[in-house]
């Protein structure tokens, strides 16, 4: 059985992947509108203050989420869910840098044994470092057994 | 009912529903704007989807994100999503109705900010996703 403790002690906080993206705003505005937006800062790019939604950022957290050096747990990580933290808008054709860590690891155990949980956090900057957005993204692991 | 400012919350409210699209077309045009492709066949073929194991074609986890946040646009078209945070519970099935419910969880007047707990339940009223948000008001 995986000590928490040890994984959370060697791979926290510990950046281990960064990626540049840039957003089309005819992308942003089909994604938005095919989740049934309305408000036009998300449907349409010709709007002043065009920006992606939460849904569109949580999309560039896709992808590898794991240290390459992290074990294996046994189980395929699922997606646990996504969440957004926004502190400035995100514009199309803007370079926009993630940065990756592990946030959070945390078990659950249950009748078929125990999950782990891990949170790998995605900070969005622009090029001159501001933060724009923070992606967490919640795999759950089952964790195979021993015997 | 929509609500213009923070003043028109009332904790225990619940939210005007919200009832999305779930055709193949949406989620299929979902999956290629965020550059998932067709996934395939798991966002846009119901046959193709089963292929790989799967009931069928579903919606992408993130579109539910999508739908919550315009559920929350719906019901106060300037507010401003600071935080929102899904829980994928179970697949939410493309083509299959879902509805999307929402509660004032609290009421920060002096912030301007509303709590929400929030989710997505199928047709069987089995909850599929649930969510929180922390959004602000405007103030007067």
């Amino acid at each position: 059985m995986v000590d928490i403790e040890d994984l959370k002690n060697n791979f926290l906080n510990k950046d281990f992947d960064s990626k540049e993206f840039i957003l089309k705003a005819q992308n942003i505005a089909i994604a938005a509108r095919a989740s049934g937006e309305t408000r036009p800062e998300f449907t349409d790019p010709a709007h002043p203050d065009f920006q992606a939604p939460p849904a569109v950022l949580c999309s560039l957290a896709s992808g590898r989420h794991l240290p390459i050096d992290f074990p294996s747990l046994g189980g395929i990580p699922m997606d646990g869910g996504k969440a957004v933290t926004r502190y400035m808008p995100v514009r199309p054709d803007q370079k926009i840098i993630g940065r990756t860590h592990l946030h959070d690891i945390y078990d659950k155990k249950g009748r078929s044994g125990r999950m782990i949980l891990v949170v790998a956090r995605m900070e969005l900057y622009d090029e001159d470092e501001n933060h724009l957005a923070t992606t967490d993204s919640r795999m759950v692991i089952r964790e195979k057994s021993d015997s | 009912m929509s609500v213009k400012t923070i003043n028109d919350v009332e904790f225990g409210a619940e939210l005007p529903t919200f009832e999305p699209d779930t055709s193949l077309e949406k989620t299929a045009a979902f999956a290629a704007a965020v550059g998932w492709g067709d996934g395939r066949g798991r966002f846009t073929d119901h046959e193709r989807a089963r292929k790989q194991g799967l009931p069928g074609a579903l919606v992408p986890g993130i579109m539910g994100m999508g739908f919550l946040t315009a559920t929350i646009h719906q019901w106060c078209p300037d507010a401003h999503i600071e935080h929102i945070d899904t829980v994928f519970r179970a697949p939410m099935m493309a083509e299959q109705p879902c509805i999307i419910g929402a509660v004032v969880t609290d009421i920060d007047e002096d912030e301007g900010l509303v709590e929400l707990d929030m989710t997505v339940k199928n047709s069987a009223d089995e909850t599929r996703v649930f969510g929180t948000a922390k959004v602000r008001l405007p103030r007067d």
